[in-house]
């Protein structure tokens, strides 16, 4: 029943020169996601990724408990010393990532050209 | 409620992805009802997480248990129960912390109960008397012309 998840991932450079590596999720994010979000994020270089950019466009359905995976990609994140940002959430979505605290952690940024420009 | 209510039955197998037949049949209630897309996409997260912790914690994820999803649309509101054959809670789970999470403090996991709550109108967990059939119970009201 759940639309499986599908990572790409792009290396991008940001208008300031920084390197940025770019997740594109696709699908629905839920606890059969571990593979596609925390996965794909373990598999990054550590001592050369620092900025990661989330993109959610293609994402229709998160739940609890990809919410979960999030968080956890924020935690490795935080003790890892990189920064985390995302787009393209749903008006929804991004309501649900403030209420839950993400934003905190993660910049949200309306697209792809709003984040790349701050970073 | 009100005394006028149409109802909707849905019964789902315990098993993870199934809570979705239960978020499109209450957004197409909500959606002949008359709530704006926004509301409905709040009451659809709020089913989807009642019906994961009914297929989770009530019927852990034993198939051959059913997720009961009653719909019954009022005048003004929109009732959803979500019933389980568990035992039902004692007490809810504290407001989830995000700092303590970052910091490893507090399981990255159980956010579900706190959307439920956030999102829609009235929210109440009933434990079933002989130790089964529990429930939640959500309230998702329409808006007043006014608003």
């Amino acid at each position: 029943m759940q639309t499986e998840t599908k990572t790409r991932v792009d290396q991008l450079t940001s208008p300031a020169g920084h390197p940025v590596s770019v997740l594109r999720f696709e699908g629905d994010i839920a606890s059969t996601s571990k593979d596609a979000v925390l996965g794909v994020y373990q598999s990054l270089p550590k001592a050369t990724t620092k900025l990661i950019l989330l993109d959610f466009t293609k994402v229709d359905y998160i739940n609890s408990s990809g919410i979960a995976l999030v968080i956890q990609l924020l935690i490795e994140a935080s003790n890892s010393g990189q920064k985390v940002y995302a787009y393209g959430l749903s008006p929804h979505f991004t309501k649900v990532f403030t209420m839950v605290g993400i934003t905190k952690y993660a910049g949200l940024f309306p697209d792809q050209g709003a984040a790349m420009a701050a970073l | 409620m009100t005394a006028k209510s149409t109802s909707v039955e849905v019964r789902l197998p315990s098993r993870l992805g199934y809570e979705k037949v239960a978020m499109s049949t209450a957004a197409s209630v909500a959606k002949l009802m008359g709530f704006r897309e926004e509301r409905i996409e709040d009451l659809k997260t709020a089913v989807a997480e009642a019906c994961i912790n009914a297929m989770e914690h009530g019927n852990r994820l034993n198939e051959g248990l059913q997720v009961g999803v009653l719909l019954s649309a009022g005048e003004d509101a929109l009732e959803v129960k979500v019933l389980d054959d568990g035992k039902g809670l004692k007490t809810l789970p504290p407001r989830p912390d995000i700092d303590k999470k970052i910091h490893g403090e507090e399981d990255p996991r159980g956010m579900g109960m706190f959307l439920i709550q956030a999102l829609v109108d009235e929210a109440e967990w009933v434990a079933g008397g002989n130790g089964k059939s529990s429930y939640v119970r959500l309230v998702i009201r329409l808006d007043s012309p006014s608003e």
